[in-house]
């Protein structure tokens, strides 16, 4: 931690994505986030940072894991939570988002953490709305907080982030944490590579400064990360590539490519996997893998989160 | 910024403040040093020392950060880094020597209690201070006190140890100004 870091003041009262973000700003949530983790090893995994707040946790699209993580933070802050899912909700009464919300602010809310399938429904709400709004997913495009819980993994592991080579396998076209990854290792330094068929990896990709393979193999022996993203089969019944086993064969990750790699690589997955399709059971429970600690890392970075935009006024 | 305490002053407080917790702590238990981040921190990793030095007492040694137990936090806005807490040893049973630079309202004391309250039940706390300047709001008492002063109600004192700020003294701060 440098001293610009330590005199570096939050102002940011949303988290709507990476974009927005400066380096010192993204750092500033890494440094955060280390605190938080000493928090979630004491007896009593609490502190009362956010007594007598709202968190508000808006799941307009399904996803448990992460609103269980959002949850557990929001709680180990002591903010108290309220859940929305779409699911048999207003929503399918016809009512629209802003309407949703504005209604369940008015409850006295003071954060919202808010996934929607829609692309910029959070960047919609920040302006409309006078709580705090935090990105947990917004369609196609940003998932800022998984971003950041895989850099502050790789950067705990690792111990830096700048000047390392991170690869991103699978779906990047359709994938928020693939975009979010690469905004935020850019940002502090870090030069990614996204690999895998031409039909998940647009070439329009490149406009975003990355390196574009077709080839797992040519990648292997030159990177210091492997971040495998999920095969979305909910998404799309495998039409973008002829069978699940031609997809495993090319590009997943197996004992015997993981020993084409440096001995060190780091091995990711956000999560849920799908055993022997994006990896076989003996990668994703080696030495290599931080998947778990990617899960762990989750809870201190929005602990962090939360109480960065509990501060923020603007 | 005007000058309160010269370097020598300081150390002087220093050793006063050490020479009290040396007679006044028990031999015969478990003690552990508690420094408030981040100039606390610093005292008591000195005190610490010392203690080491002259008395052979086995005394462990914990950072405290109070950042999240302050009851004005919902009233700043834009904070600065928070720091992680340190103590990753047992506190039940021991006895408690909260270090901390200043002492004004007691605010920042009775965050400290209640942060120590989430880490265990200690047989008792203690509190050395440096500088106890008054200006109380909360039913709070050093035992343990380097130097009493006195500054005008609307100044800050700002202590300079040579570990975080490179020279040593206490100085008077008077807000919006240089």
């Amino acid at each position: 931690m440098s001293d610009a870091n330590d005199k570096f003041i939050w102002t940011r009262k949303h988290l709507v994505g990476l974009d927005e973000l400066t380096a010192q700003e993204i750092a500033h949530i890494l440094d955060t986030a280390e605190s938080f983790r000493e928090v979630s090893t004491r007896s009593i995994k609490k502190v009362p940072a956010l007594r007598g707040k709202v968190v508000g946790l808006l799941f307009f699209e399904e996803s448990t894991r992460t609103r269980m993580s959002f949850e557990l933070a929001a709680s180990r802050l002591s903010a108290d939570t309220v859940l929305f899912t779409a699911k048999g909700s207003s929503v399918s009464k016809g009512e629209t988002t802003l309407d949703t919300v504005r209604n369940i602010e008015a409850m006295g809310v003071d954060i919202f953490v808010i996934r929607h399938a829609q692309a910029g429904a959070p960047h919609m709400l920040a302006r409309h709305v006078k709580a705090s709004i935090v990105n947990a997913g917004d369609g196609q495009h940003e998932h800022p907080t998984q971003g950041l819980l895989d850099i502050f993994t790789i950067r705990r592991r690792l111990g830096r982030l700048a000047g390392l080579k991170v690869a991103i396998v699978g779906d990047i076209a359709h994938s928020r944490v693939a975009r979010s990854n690469i905004i935020a290792l850019q940002k502090l330094g870090a030069e990614v590579v996204v690999v895998g068929p031409p039909t998940l990896v647009p070439s329009a990709i490149a406009a975003m400064g990355c390196d574009i393979s077709h080839n797992l193999d040519d990648v292997l022996d030159e990177v210091d990360v492997i971040n495998m993203l999920r095969i979305q089969f909910e998404r799309f019944g495998g039409s973008l590539f002829p069978s699940i086993r031609e997809y495993s064969r090319l590009y997943g990750m197996d004992g015997e490519r993981l020993a084409r790699c440096r001995k060190d690589v780091l091995i990711m997955h956000p999560g849920p996997i799908n055993r022997g399709v994006e990896m076989t059971s003996e990668v994703a429970d080696g030495p290599n893998s931080c998947i778990l600690q990617q899960v762990a890392n989750g809870l201190a970075i929005r602990m962090a989160v939360l109480y960065l935009v509990s501060q923020g006024t603007e | 910024m005007k000058r309160l305490l010269s370097a020598q002053q300081v150390a002087n407080a220093l050793d006063r403040l050490y020479q009290q917790i040396k007679s006044g702590l028990p031999t015969d238990e478990p003690i552990a040093v508690i420094g408030i981040r981040t100039r606390g921190e610093i005292l008591a990793q000195r005190i610490v020392k010392r203690l080491q030095e002259e008395t052979g007492l086995r005394v462990e040694h914990g950072v405290l950060d109070i950042t999240f137990y302050r009851d004005d936090l919902s009233l700043r806005k834009g904070m600065p880094l928070v720091r992680a807490t340190e103590i990753d040893f047992d506190l039940d049973g021991k006895v408690v020597l909260l270090v901390d630079d200043v002492l004004q309202t007691g605010r920042s004391i009775r965050a400290a209690l209640n942060a120590l309250a989430d880490f265990g039940r200690p047989k008792a706390i203690r509190l050395a201070v440096l500088i106890d300047r008054g200006g109380r709001e909360l039913p709070v008492a050093p035992d343990f006190l380097g130097k009493a002063a006195r500054a005008p109600a609307n100044t800050r004192i700002q202590l300079h140890l040579a570990e975080h700020d490179g020279d040593e003294g206490a100085f008077l701060i008077t807000p919006g100004t240089k």
